[in-house]
């Protein structure tokens, strides 16, 4: 079954630490329980988004700099 | 000065648009208020005359994007474009932009925008018009030895700063002669390897220092000051709790600073509303010009109560060509007036930011509460967590501040985490009561604080 990371805040969502730097995670990539996914810029400051646990194979259900509600589904992994 | 039938076009959002939306209505004006995709419920958007959409959610592709804003203020049939403060409002660019489609920009020129927001020029205008300034090197220094007399001169302690570093990065404070000739070749090496270039600069660090800031206003011929306001109190360098007058001058500096003020004010031929920003050192009983502000303030509200005068129409009429309507002897302190910032945020989860759906809301009378929130309001999660200002009014600032802890006892809001408990907090503390602060303070009182 899949894993869902979901949004722990409303605002805007980031796949990079900068614009000009490579994605936290690229598409199909693993990551480790704990790993950084992501950024969530809520009113002007920006939060880091984690995996609870360790996967495979993330596909993201946002884009970057995708608007997003808390709750919603970032991405999902095997 | 008859503004009626003119079309004021508000290119900013929340609590200051709601502001300028009231201020062109009550000079008979009609207000033309922009707004992006998620600000279409927002308060000013009510309230003015027409609204039009002008992007995305994204600032970047709405509130800054400068010909959009200017084709929607031209095409809203706008005589004059008022930007608030943030987003446009200190950029030359959308500045000249507005006057090349014809209408008026609502501020100083672009030229005097461009001049003050470089910290160089700056500084220099402000020596030219013989405003004191930080004291520090003349330019860079190159050796340990050349810093030592520098030092020497300007007493202990110094702060070394990266010449090509900014917003806080590459500074050093150094305590003694021994911390010099140690910490200045690292200081060398860092900055080269950080900026690529090893040149620093020397200033004189102000201990326990102390913000204060003079509101000037200008048509263009004559400048007036109307006081100043303090904003020590400040979390991660944005100002928490303002105050008009600043109770840490005596008469002659307060005197002394504001004359400073409208001197380089006169100086560059400033039209509109401004502030001139300055570090008081209490030790020394010395201010020192930081930088200037081209545009209408967050605090400017404490500056209004204190003086009675209408910062944002005086801003606009004299954008319309109007002289001040008032003369410097017209302008009289009344009073102490306090204004408390109320942020989206809460304080006891590390200010964690909170946008809610806005609940039931009591405001107590006889206090003034600049807002954006209605009830029932969803907050946007895309912009600044500031949802309004509290200030009020009193004989002098004791009891201000306790008018500020009743206002804020009376006070409810439902739904969203406030920073109104912070502020209840700081009320009830002996070295606010007691005006014993500095731009550090607040920082330390949160390390040792438990707020709830």
């Amino acid at each position: 079954m899949a894993k869902e990371i979901q949004c722990p805040l409303p605002g805007i969502f980031y796949r990079k630490p900068a614009p000009e730097e490579p994605p936290f995670v690229e598409d199909g990539g693993a990551v480790e329980a704990g790993a950084v996914i992501g950024l969530v810029e809520v009113m002007k400051s920006f939060h880091e988004v984690t995996a609870e646990e360790a996967g495979e194979n993330i596909r993201f259900e946002v884009e970057n700099e995708g608007q997003v509600t808390a709750g919603a589904v970032l991405a999902r992994m095997d | 000065m008859d503004l009626s039938g003119k079309t004021l076009f508000v290119a900013n959002r929340g609590e200051i648009a709601v502001r300028i939306v009231r201020a062109g209505q009550a000079l008979g004006m009609t207000v033309v208020q922009a707004h992006s995709e998620a600000d279409a419920d927002m308060l000013a958007v009510r309230i003015a005359d027409r609204a039009v959409e002008i992007g995305p959610a994204q600032a970047t592709k709405s509130y800054l994007d400068v010909d959009r804003v200017v084709a929607a203020a031209t095409e809203a049939g706008a005589d004059a474009v008022h930007p608030g403060y943030g987003f446009l409002s200190e950029s030359p660019r959308f500045a000249r932009a507005v006057e090349a489609a014809g209408l008026i920009f609502v501020g100083p020129s672009a030229d005097t925008i461009e001049r003050m927001g470089d910290k160089a020029r700056a500084r220099a205008t402000a020596i030219e018009a013989g405003v004191p300034v930080t004291p520090g090197s003349d330019g860079r220094i190159e050796s340990v030895d050349a810093a030592r007399s520098v030092a020497d001169e300007l007493g202990y302690p110094v702060m070394i700063k990266a010449a090509a570093g900014g917003g806080g990065r590459g500074i050093r404070v150094i305590a003694d002669a021994e911390a010099l000739a140690k910490q200045m070749p690292q200081a060398q090496s860092e900055a080269q390897a950080a900026f690529g270039d090893g040149g620093l600069y020397m200033e004189r660090f102000v201990p326990d220092a102390r913000h204060v800031e003079v509101q000037i206003l200008g048509d263009g011929t004559r400048a007036i000051h109307a006081f100043e306001r303090e904003c020590s109190l400040q979390r991660r360098r944005q100002k928490v709790w303002e105050e008009a007058p600043a109770t840490c001058l005596t008469e002659d500096e307060r005197a002394e600073l504001c004359a400073s003020a409208v001197r380089l004010a006169e100086n560059v031929g400033y039209r509109g509303a401004g502030t001139l920003e300055y570090l008081f050192d209490p030790a020394r009983r010395e201010f020192y010009f930081i930088e200037m502000n081209t545009r209408i303030q967050v605090e400017h509200p404490v500056t209004e109560m204190v003086t009675g005068l209408d910062l944002v129409a005086e801003q606009i009429r004299v954008a319309f060509g109007a002289p001040l309507s008032v003369a410097q002897e017209d302008i009289r302190l009344d009073g102490h007036a306090i204004e408390v910032r109320v942020n989206a945020e809460d304080p006891t989860k590390n200010f964690m930011p909170f946008p809610g759906v806005t609940g039931a809301m009591h405001i107590p009378d006889g206090v003034r509460f600049d807002t954006m929130l209605y009830e029932g309001y969803a907050i946007p999660p895309f912009y600044d967590s500031l949802l309004g200002k509290l200030i009020v009014h009193a004989t002098d600032r004791d009891a201000a501040i306790d008018a500020l802890a009743r206002a804020i006892d009376g006070m409810s809001i439902d739904g969203l985490k406030t920073t109104l408990p912070l502020h209840a907090a700081l009320a009830r503390d002996p070295d606010v009561r007691g005006g014993e602060y500095h731009t550090t303070w607040l920082e330390d009182w949160l390390e040792r604080t438990e707020l709830n």
